[in-house]
Formats: C-alpha cells, structure tokens, sequence
C-alpha cells in the first residue's frame, strides 16, 4: 500500500538525532509489547509480514505521531482483535471477558523462548526457474497494491541491474494476506542515484533493495 | 474505555502512562486467556537484554580482519561463516556481510520499517527506526553521514542496501591502520555498533588509550 510507511526519499523530516548511550527501551512498556508480539507470533497468531502490515494501515497521523513501539502496540492490537484473539469486550474490560480461541502452536511457554532467538527461515524450494540473474537490467514494475507489499515506491518504473540471487523466498505481498507464502525469486537490484533522484543526483550514490521476481520487468 | 474517554483521559494523564495502561491490559487479556505464560515474557525480555547485541557482530568483523579464510567465507555466505563461531549467539538464514573499500562504502537502511541484523547488532536504536533516517539514506546518504560527523571523499561510491526482504546486512568496517599484530580481541574493542550499519567508523587504536 501507498502508505507513509514508505518513506524512502521523502524530504522534510529534519536530522538524523543519535542519541548518546541509548538504553534497549526507554520505558519498561516497550519491553513488553515486543515480548508480546514476538511470542504472539511465535504461537502462530500472526506471520511476521501481517504485524508489518497492521503497522503500515495505521492511520497516517498516527504513524507519524507515535513512537516505534507504541506503532507496535496499536497494531498487535489491531491484528489480535481482527482475527478473533482478543475482542473489543477484552480491552474495554482490561481483562480476558470473552472465550480463548486456539492457537496453532499453541500456548507460548518459557521452553519456547530460545527458538525465537534465532531468526525464521524464508527460503523456500523453488518452484520454477528463475527468471533474471545477475547482471541483467531490469525495470521495477509501475505497480501499486493496496495491501502489504515489499516494492518502495521510489524504485517503482525505475531501471536497475540484478547483482546477486538470493534464492526463492516467502512473498510477503500474499503470505500478509493470509493467502500463502507463494515462494518467488528474490533479487538484490542495485539503481544508479541520478536514475532514481535525477540528474542533480550525488553521482557516486548506488541503491540496492531486494525486489521479489513479481516485482520486475527485464528491460 | 469508549474513544471519547480516551481523549479525555490524555487531559490529566501524559499519553505514556495511558499507553502503559493500555499495553498492562493487554498483558493480562493475553495471559488470562492462556495464549502466553508471563514468565515467558519476562525470559524474552531478558534474553534480548542479555544475549544479543553488537559485541557478537563485533566479534565476527575481528575476526574477518584477521583470518583471510574466513572473510572469504564470510563475504559468500555470511550466516554459514558465523554459523562456525561458536561464541557468538545463533544466527539465522539470510545474513549476507559487504565488504567496505577505500573506493566503497556501505551502508544499510530499511526504508520500510526497522529490519536490522538483530542477532549481530542487538535491537535498532531509535534513530535507525525513525522517519529522518527512513526517508533520507535512500536519497542523501552524505547528508545522512554528515549528521553522524562522517565524511567521505568526493569520490568514495556509497552504496546503500535498503533491508526490504529477510535479507540482513552487516557491514564489514576497513580495518584501522596501525593495528598489525593486535589479536582478535582487542579488534573487537575497535568495533561500533555503527560502523557495522555504515553510519560511522570503527575506533582508531589512539581513542582505546
């Protein structure tokens, strides 16, 4: 979706401010929602593409307005209401008022913990061959889902080559959905500034995303 | 709590301690309903706390530095090459390390949202997750590097990854001059956090001292 989320390229937003021995959470709150949304996921709530797109479909104002994990919050709270975890009688209760439904691996319990510490797996077996391979030129097609997709808009029509092959992967664009991980080519595709910014770009800039296969045309 | 007494709350209270009631509530719904065990969440946190963080990815670029036949690996299949350390916590698939040059320089980005190799960095400071960086290290990465006190030659190609898939990048820093000899651990000491995103510079032996 055109969201703010995709925020490559957009000016306005001021200096980068690092701060100064950050601590990992500023507020003990924010500990907690992280330690829910990975253990909700982990218990199969939810994949990791659909929490992204709960947070993107945050209305506009409120993305921009709220801090990271406050945008995780609301959304974890969106998408548990929208599949039936949690209802809307729960939180205006403060407390678990309607029935439990099942989840699909069931209970998360202290055993479960280590398992998370390690990244999940996204490579799939390919299904068919592949369709670029490095060093062709291809275009990032002109598209523009309305729900989750992995595609920034500031590549979108833009011609780049392929540089590396990462296998084929989980397509986010439909595993969001609920509509099944539909392995694709995934690429590393590298853009020249000037063809992405223009003429009055710095010349020595290259920008790379990783682009699934149905994400590019060859040129 | 209706919408209408939200907003009349955020009169006599800050928005974070409303959020906190919300995200306690949410806790004990979760709980209550049996989907998470609390102490779960406590060990979560605590493993994040404790077992992740830059010393691992700092760890991996000393070692690069010093062994030829594992930056070689590492630069092929980077989560293989760390899988063989075993001091540093599990990696997952799809960590794929690139190599700065004195005519290249990396840095990573995720325009999207906040993907970052968590098991070599730990968790994205705030900065890392916030619009100004988002928005612009796609599109001015110099002015991005100025903002960190990094300047580059003219010349010196920045290249930016923008995290858009699984895929995590670790930046593999140069090696600073007038470290020959030095073990793996006391390189270790040389490498930031942000010299692995490509927003900054490893530590000159001078600053150590």
């Amino acid at each position: 979706m055109n969201g703010v989320h995709d925020m490559g390229g957009m000016d306005g937003f001021g200096k980068v401010e690092p701060e100064p021995n950050e601590p990992m959470f500023h507020e003990e709150w924010e500990s907690r929602v992280l330690a829910m949304v990975r253990a909700m996921g982990a218990a199969g709530a939810f994949n990791i593409d659909a929490s992204r797109f709960y947070r993107e479909t945050l209305p506009p104002q409120v993305y921009l307005s709220s801090s990271y994990y406050k945008k995780w919050f609301l959304g974890l709270e969106a998408l548990l209401l929208d599949k039936g975890f949690i209802s809307k009688d729960d939180v205006a209760a403060g407390h678990a008022v309607a029935p439990a439904k099942s989840l699909k691996h069931g209970k998360f319990s202290i055993p479960d913990v280590e398992r998370i510490m390690v990244r999940g797996k996204f490579g799939r077996t390919a299904p068919g061959l592949a369709k670029f391979k490095a060093g062709d030129r291809v275009r990032a097609k002109n598209i523009h889902p309305a729900t989750h997709t992995r595609l920034p808009r500031y590549v979108r029509g833009h011609v780049g080559v392929v540089e590396r092959d990462h296998g084929c992967h989980v397509f986010p664009d439909t595993v969001a959905n609920d509509a099944g991980e539909h392995p694709q080519w995934l690429y590393t595709v590298v853009f020249d500034g000037r063809e992405l910014w223009g003429p009055d770009s710095d010349p020595t800039i290259k920008v790379s995303i990783d682009a699934f296969e149905p994400y590019l045309e060859a040129v | 709590m209706s919408e209408h007494d939200h907003h009349h709350h955020d009169h006599d209270h800050s928005e974070l301690s409303e959020t906190e009631l919300r995200v306690r509530a949410l806790e004990s719904i979760l709980t209550e309903k049996g989907y998470v065990e609390a102490a779960a969440l406590d060990a979560i946190v605590q493993a994040y706390e404790t077992k992740i963080g830059p010393h691992n990815g700092a760890r991996v670029v000393a070692k690069a530095w010093t062994d030829p036949a594992f930056k070689q690996a590492l630069l092929e299949d980077a989560s293989k090459a760390v899988g063989t350390l075993g001091h540093v916590s599990r990696v997952g698939d799809h960590l794929v390390a690139i190599e700065n040059t004195p005519g290249r320089h990396n840095m990573v980005v995720c325009t999207l949202c906040s993907c970052y190799p968590w098991e070599m960095l730990g968790l994205p400071p705030v900065w890392y997750k916030a619009s100004p960086y988002r928005s612009r290290a796609v599109k001015d990465p110099r002015g991005v590097l100025a903002d960190f006190g990094v300047s580059l030659p003219k010349e010196t190609e920045i290249r930016v990854w923008d995290s858009t898939a699984e895929t995590r990048f670790l930046v593999l820093p140069m090696r600073p001059a007038g470290t020959e000899g030095w073990s793996e651990d006391q390189l270790a000491e040389l490498v930031t956090r942000d010299s692995m995103i490509g927003t900054g510079f490893p530590k000159t032996p001078g600053a150590l001292s």
